[in-house]
């Protein structure tokens, strides 16, 4: 597969403090990614060391397939961070002329992008007359202009309301859709696993996790389990070899499955014991759980 | 090259400020030339013409409108230090580089556009100086006329100097206001070494020699003041009124040398810096 982005062993110290630790993965075309982590966890850092606006303390990275500089590579590349950053004395139209003039593409295109995000009847206003919610969708407008490989999003609906960040989702998932790859950093889970394909874990600088987003967890999900005879019904699970965590909260019982199962197996299962169940839901752990499990396993 | 023009420009037309500001420093001198050269009739009591002192004789015109004429800088010097300080408090400096446009190009936009302009401003002086000098001079012999041109020269390397040192305050200091205060801090800093040469080498002229070498007074001792050279022209027999005010490949050679300093310096700090 295409490779977009190779990262090795990348490092950045700010005098004693380590932002980015030792941190490898690569961006495959035609995939959505998710750089996941806390606050502070180095998610913007890498984003500005890859984007020419931080200067790397150790490693190396390349664009494409390494033979071009970073900021013709990045003429290649659509990415918004933290906050829409454009001239506020200048109109929609008049900014995204000059975004073209630096990437060296036609302005063509100018108008088609701002009715992708909406904008297209505000073209004329100045940005600083802008909602954030506007700014932000005009700064999408701008990193697609010159159709690009890979679009890098920065906390995308940071600061929004609620129709805000559907609106920046939806446009997101349009676009994922067009086959554009993707690099989304968050820390909203939701909203990566709304969007994601592929995740990078990061906490702290470090890397915990990269690879596909079901797989983040060798995991095949866990019943939740109702029933009037539940002390039969815990003993019978601690006896089977299948489950190996059972938890109970007040009636709700919640198994871990040790190897696949399907819900209609178990149910027979629990039936042939003589055990009738009033409430049978068969879960995987969302992103949040399998993150905060991650995030546990090294403290 | 001309991109990277366009750019600037773009960014500095569209906005209203610089705008006016720009207008100003091209427009004000011009207008203070004209205003100079023509009879003025303070009603009735009295006629000033400034023409009949001989200032637009050539070839002194040239030395004097140039003199003049890089006061007027200030304004455009306004103008550079807020194209970069307006690039870092809207943050636009790391979008640009985000886009694609690399470090090296940003100050190199910025270069050409002082050059631009600074050509632009010389030209016009020039052609201007040219005009009144032909209308009034008494010489109009082309030997004349063209002897001292260099002034012309002198104007621009003054120029492009001058507004590099504003770009490397801007790049240092990030904003506009704390960048012409430096300026003043420069010019004092400045005095300040004169004094100590002058404790070191007990000679004013030493002390000066010493001084010439500092940017701004580099960048004003290239066209010096010429007002003792009009009395000189009045007394001619005065021999102590005598000074050399001719534009020396020296101070030239010092001021470009200050100016690719300061371009060089201003890119080293963009590439050191983490946005």
């Amino acid at each position: 597969m295409e490779n977009i982005l190779t990262i090795n062993n990348l490092t950045k110290k700010f005098g004693y403090l380590t932002a980015v630790k030792d941190l490898s993965f690569t961006i495959q075309k035609g995939n959505v990614y998710g750089i996941l982590g806390p606050n502070g966890s180095g998610k913007s850092t890498t984003l500005g060391i890859v984007l020419n606006v931080v200067n790397k303390t150790n490693g190396d990275f390349h664009w494409f397939d390494g033979n071009i500089n970073t900021h013709e590579a990045l003429k290649k590349v659509g990415a918004i961070i933290e906050r829409p950053n454009f001239y506020p004395y200048m109109t929609a139209e008049q900014n995204l002329k000059l975004v073209c003039k630096i990437k060296g593409v036609s302005t063509d295109k100018i108008n088609e992008k701002l009715e992708v995000v909406g904008l297209l009847d505000r073209k004329n206003s100045k940005f600083r007359t802008y909602s954030l919610g506007m700014k932000q969708r005009l700064a999408i407008a701008s990193a697609l202009l010159n159709d690009p490989e890979i679009l890098i999003l920065d906390e995308p609906t940071n600061g929004l309301d609620p129709q805000g960040i559907h609106q920046i989702r939806q446009i997101i998932k349009d676009i994922a859709a067009n086959g554009t790859t993707i690099l989304l950093a968050s820390h909203l889970l939701d909203e990566v696993e709304k969007v994601c394909s592929h995740v990078v874990v990061l906490r702290k600088g470090e890397k915990l996790y990269s690879g596909r987003v079901d797989e983040m967890i060798n995991s095949h999900g866990f019943f939740e389990l109702k029933t009037e005879k539940q002390s039969e019904l815990i003993s019978i699970l601690e006896d089977h070899k299948l489950f190996d965590k059972i938890k109970t909260e007040d009636d709700l019982v919640t198994a871990f499955l040790n190897e696949p199962m399907s819900a209609s197996e178990f149910n027979q299962l629990m039936f042939d014991k003589g055990i009738v169940l009033s409430h049978l839901v068969k879960r995987k752990e969302s992103l949040e759980e399998q993150f905060l499990q991650l995030t546990d396993n090294l403290n | 090259m001309i991109r990277l023009i366009q750019l600037e420009l773009q960014k500095l037309w569209l906005n209203r400020t610089s705008k006016i500001l720009i207008f100003v420093s091209f427009i004000l001198p011009f207008t203070v030339l004209v205003l100079s050269s023509i009879k003025i009739n303070f009603f009735g009591f009295f006629t000033l013409e400034l023409g009949e002192l001989g200032i637009f004789n050539f070839p002194i015109i040239w030395h004097i409108t140039t003199f003049c004429a890089s006061y007027f800088k200030f304004f455009f010097a306004i103008v550079v230090v807020s194209m970069i300080g307006n690039e870092y408090s809207n943050k636009t400096l790391k979008q640009n580089l985000i886009d694609g446009l690399s470090k090296k190009e940003f100050i190199l936009s910025k270069f050409y556009t002082i050059v631009f302009f600074s050509l632009a401003a010389t030209l016009l002086i020039g052609l201007a100086t040219f005009c009144i000098g032909m209308y009034y001079s008494s010489y109009t012999e082309a030997t004349i006329v063209f002897r001292e041109v260099e002034f012309l020269l002198a104007y621009f390397v003054k120029l492009v100097g001058f507004f590099s040192l504003c770009l490397f305050f801007g790049m240092l200091l990030k904003r506009s206001a704390f960048a012409l205060a430096f300026l003043f801090i420069l010019y004092i800093v400045e005095w300040l070494v004169f004094w100590g040469a002058y404790e070191i080498f007990d000679s004013a002229d030493k002390a000066f020699q010493v001084k010439n070498f500092m940017p701004l007074e580099s960048m004003y001792k290239l066209i010096d003041q010429p007002f003792q050279r009009v009395v000189m022209t009045k007394f001619p027999d005065k021999a102590e009124l005598g000074y050399d005010y001719a534009v020396h490949f020296s101070e030239v050679a010092i001021v470009i040398g200050w100016t690719a300093l300061f371009i060089f310096l201003s890119y080293r700090l963009l590439k050191k810096r983490d946005l």
